[in-house]
């Protein structure tokens, strides 16, 4: 049916604003006008709840995005930094009924300012310095990691927080540097020694470890535990070192020719590794990849390439719940917060309280992925331990990729109502599956919570840690 | 633009945030749930009280301003778009529940609460308001009222207006009144309140409801029968009536419904059905489970090829899908979905769809349909592009001759949706002459300025739909 009428295109109009010019030209103009405006996404936009605002939800940044593009408006500053208020977490998509794709038009929004945006010059430094420089470079990513972990470990950092230096910075920055992790410049193929890890047992497929350029500098560990917890699973993983960052921040933030040059250095790693599955640990990263076919859609040379890459595009927990031999997960001993195991050999395992974990979606794995089930189900299949469904946890907890920094009373308000959710539940583990919302967690709980009694986690180093007792003896 | 003078007045009364005319906010605020209309109006206010509604249409009026309020403007028939300027008054501030009072099992609430909001919250007291439009997770409670919405539940329980029991509202020159009460019974005078129940915004302001609850039922359960014959399904409708029974919900499916259904939701449902009825009882146990068994020997008295009772609360769920993703699966079509609501006494069901399938053909335009077969209210939805005009006139000469064998069958225009801008030329073929002018009487009574949602309901007659773009 919906294919038999022909394609109707944009309206003809001459703008004289060369910004309304290039969103005409730019903005899917199809799902603009599939915007039916029923409202339905309005009660799953974090920003409207939190603001009551109809510019502030979906169907309002539609009506303005339109609105502009058909020269009813002028793209003043308001509206471009209302393209900014979205969190970009995608709870709109699931919710309309009739399938707009609003992520992609945000997106398209955004690219359009930037071309045209008139940073001053020290912005304008930093933005390039970090878009075209840093994350598209992995050994000055490494650099960056060694200097942030020579920081943290020199003494530097307390001096830093001792002597009031950090105060020099806005509030938002102070907090975020309090709960950063170690860093460092040794990332997963250093700390495996090289680009392939067996399988154990007989192979069921080979898995490209997608390792993200924050994930590999900050949560390294992580990365490796990924490659184990594959294993484990019954795949060989393959790393390869040609990877780059996955253009999820240029992405939203308006540098899609970068991200779309890191695409294609991406696609080449992993065609070249022969792989089955592309596994990624980060929901906001594996998101991107996955659409990698849209991104590159109107390049004729790359576009089964890109094809082929997103179809093998998964989640580490998905990846494991439905493709691989899931391993017994059990919560052995009672723990305390530094880790170290209370011998409770002598207690009827029966009677010993469960230790209760929730969980935070990651938005991008949860809208885009659709991978909400696969991490629930093997958080329930740890033995010992209860899982308790956080309210809302399906919601937006502010962070966003690099949303807490530019947005950060919006972040921070909805990071306040999101722990007063996570508090209730009383639970020792607030799990994740994204290194943006685990940081975010992390400062939720130093904040609003109580870090003596709930730790933030990432579903990997979870479930890696309860690896059963006589895995965990082959192992060693 | 409103005068600065007049502005300013406004900007007192509820504070400088709370008063907006920058184009973001206009713009924003310039459409509805109905496709294709547009229009932009001069400011956007958002009162927290009566005192403050009531100031501001003290001032309205004595600037002759035009005055649309709505909830979450997802209305399909254009009853919220600004179509004459003037301020644009949202009532989300106001969306506190007042009170739930146990002892007469009656709520009080703000007008801005989310339906399905204060749902939830009389539903965790163990109470129960009927009311459902598909749209309750977005609209408001006094959207509702002002529309009158009806929903799912409409055939068994009846809609909005059957629970509204006593109102507050600011009338056009900023006068409060207080109509009804926490009264089962009370013929005091006209009754205002169900005067003013579905009156879209076009008599008073509400700012405050007091609303009828009742005990829930204790117990549900839910059928899907499916039909070769669509006056099988239509007769099956009537004679579960007959058989004095009310169903909690008596759904309907036609075959381009089940078609575009199947093919999104993948459901393996036999596409040479003519129709799909889906069916609910709720009540106390044996008594639902008397009903649902007579029901399925009327289905099979009436030829149905297939009857399915769900055994547990997952497989009911299962059987719900296909109704619930009736709109979703036909909004994805095309770009452009205009959902409408001709309703007919229910024994025309039958004689309705085939009126609108041939209609549709005539036209060569796109329509399925779906609905509340149990009280006769259908959802004849086309989808088409708004892109294309050519087109759009042919679905507009489809929808006027499927509003005219709606009237012809005893049915009206408009079931629930209200009649807004979309059916204001056709208002009149429903009411007569005479009726329309005693409308109008009444509307110059409440507002003889012509302040409150002007443009709305009445309408130079015209048979052809309103299409505004770009603004006034």
């Amino acid at each position: 049916m919906a294919n038999d009428t022909p394609k109707l295109g944009k309206p003809d109009i001459a703008h004289s604003n060369p910004l309304s010019r290039d969103m005409l030209a730019k903005l899917d103009y199809d799902q603009l006008t599939n915007c039916m405006r029923c409202g339905f996404c309005l009660p799953a936009c974090p920003t409207f709840r939190e603001t009551g605002l109809e510019p502030e939800s979906p169907r309002g940044r539609i009506a303005l995005m339109k609105a502009v593009a058909d020269g009813i408006m002028e793209p003043n500053q308001a509206f471009q930094d209302q393209m900014y208020h979205c969190l970009g977490c995608r709870a709109c998509e699931p919710a309309c009924p009739a399938d707009v794709k609003y992520g992609r038009l945000i997106e398209q929004a955004r690219d359009v300012i930037e071309d045209h945006a008139k940073h001053s010059a020290p912005v304008k430094v930093m933005r390039k310095a970090v878009f075209s420089s840093l994350f598209p470079n992995r050994s000055r990513l490494k650099w960056l990691g060694r200097s942030l972990g020579a920081y943290q470990k020199s003494g530097l950092r307390k001096l830093a927080r001792g002597t009031g230096a950090m105060k020099l910075f806005p509030k938002h920055l102070r907090e975020m540097e309090a709960i950063l992790p170690d860093a460092s410049g040794k990332g997963v193929l250093e700390r495996l020694g090289g680009e392939f890890y067996p399988a154990k047992g007989e192979p069921i497929g080979r898995v490209g470890m997608f390792r993200g350029c924050i994930m590999d500098v900050m949560f390294a560990e992580t990365n490796v535990r990924t490659v184990k917890l594959l294993s484990e699973a019954g795949f060989d993983v393959v790393i390869p070192d040609t990877q780059v960052c996955c253009g999820a921040l240029h992405a939203h933030s308006g540098e899609m020719d970068g991200a779309r040059e890191l695409a294609r250095s991406n696609i080449a790693a992993f065609k070249a590794a022969g792989v089955d599955y592309i596994a990624s640990n980060a929901g906001g990263c594996g998101a991107l990849l996955i659409e990698y076919d849209h991104l590159l859609h109107e390049e004729d040379a790359w576009r089964e390439d890109a094809e082929w890459f997103a179809k093998r595009v998964i989640d580490v927990s998905a990846l494991i719940v439905e493709k691989g031999r899931v391993p017994a997960f059990a919560e052995r001993m009672a723990r305390n917060l530094s880790g170290a195991a209370a011998d409770t050999a002598s207690v009827n395992p029966d009677q010993t309280p469960k230790t209760l974990i929730t969980y935070q979606d990651s938005c991008h794995l949860r809208n885009v992925m659709k991978g909400s089930d696969a991490p629930r189900r093997l958080m329930r299949s740890v033995a010992g331990v209860s899982f308790v469904e956080m309210k809302e946890a399906d919601r937006c907890c502010g962070s966003a990729g690099i949303y807490n920094v530019t947005q950060p009373e919006m972040a921070g308000q909805i990071l306040e109502h999101k722990m007063e959710h996570a508090n209730r539940t009383e639970a020792r583990y607030l799990l994740t599956s994204n290194p943006g919302c685990l940081l975010q967690m992390k400062l939720g709980i130093e904040k609003h919570g109580d870090s003596s009694r709930m730790e933030a986690m990432h579903i990997v180093d979870f479930l890696y840690e309860r690896l059963a007792a006589e895995d965990a003896n082959e192992r060693n | 633009m409103l005068k600065p003078e007049a502005a300013n007045r406004l900007r007192a009364i509820v504070g400088a945030g709370d008063y907006r005319d920058d184009i973001e906010a206009l713009v924003a605020h310039s459409y509805d749930g109905t496709p294709m209309l547009q229009s932009l109006p001069d400011a956007v206010i958002y009162p927290e009280s009566t005192e403050e509604v009531s100031k501001i249409m003290a001032v309205l009026a004595e600037y002759g301003i035009p005055l649309v309020s709505r909830g979450s403007g997802s209305n399909l028939s254009g009853g919220t778009v600004p179509s004459q300027g003037g301020v644009v008054m949202v009532m989300h501030r106001m969306n506190r529940i007042l009170e739930v009072d146990l002892e007469n099992l009656t709520a009080t609430v703000q007008p801005g609460i989310i339906t399905a909001e204060f749902i939830a919250h009389v539903e965790s007291l163990g109470l129960f308001y009927p009311p459902d439009p598909s749209s309750m997770r977005i609209s408001t409670i006094g959207g509702n009222i002002a529309e009158c919405s009806g929903g799912l539940r409409g055939l068994k329980y009846g809609t909005t207006k059957d629970y509204v029991i006593g109102l507050e509202a600011v009338l056009a020159g900023g006068e409060v009144i207080r109509t009804g009460g926490k009264l089962m019974k009370d013929v005091a005078g006209y009754d205002l309140t169900k005067l003013l129940v579905g009156s879209e915004g076009t008599l008073a302001v509400i700012t405050e409801a007091t609303l009828k609850l009742i005990p829930p039922p204790k117990t549900k359960k839910t059928m899907l029968a499916m039909y070769k014959d669509l006056y099988g399904a239509a007769r099956t409708v009537s004679r579960i009536i007959e058989s004095r029974i009310i169903p909690a919900t008596l759904e309907f499916l036609d075959n381009p419904t089940i078609r575009v259904v199947d093919d999104f939701a993948k459901l393996g449902l036999p596409l040479d059905m003519e129709a799909i009825l889906l069916i609910e009882q709720d009540g106390d146990p044996e008594a639902v489970e008397r009903d649902m068994e007579r029901i399925r020997e009327v289905c099979e008295l009436e030829q149905a090829e297939r009857v399915e009772v769900a055994a547990t609360r997952e497989e009911a769920e299962k059987l719900l899908t296909a109704r619930r993703s009736a709109f979703t699966a036909l909004a994805r079509l095309r770009p452009t979905t205009i959902l409408e609501d001709a309703t007919v006494p229910r024994s025309k069901i039958a004689d309705m769809v085939l009126r609108i399938n041939e209609i549709a053909r005539k036209y060569n335009v796109q329509i399925a349909t779906f609905g509340h077969a149990g009280d006769g209210n259908l959802h004849p939805t086309a989808t088409t592009d708004a892109r294309d005009h050519e087109e759009i006139e042919r679905v507009e000469q489809a929808f006027a001759e499927i509003f005219e064998a709606a009237i012809e069958l005893g049915g009206t225009i408009t079931g629930e949706h209200g009649v807004g801008m979309v059916k204001a030329p056709y208002l009149e073929w429903k009411t007569g002459p005479a009726g329309i002018a005693l409308m109008k009487g009444i509307k110059q009574a409440f507002d003889p300025k012509g302040l409150l949602n002007p443009g709305k309901m009445f309408a130079k007659e015209s048979r052809k739909r309103v299409v505004l773009q770009h603004g006034q």
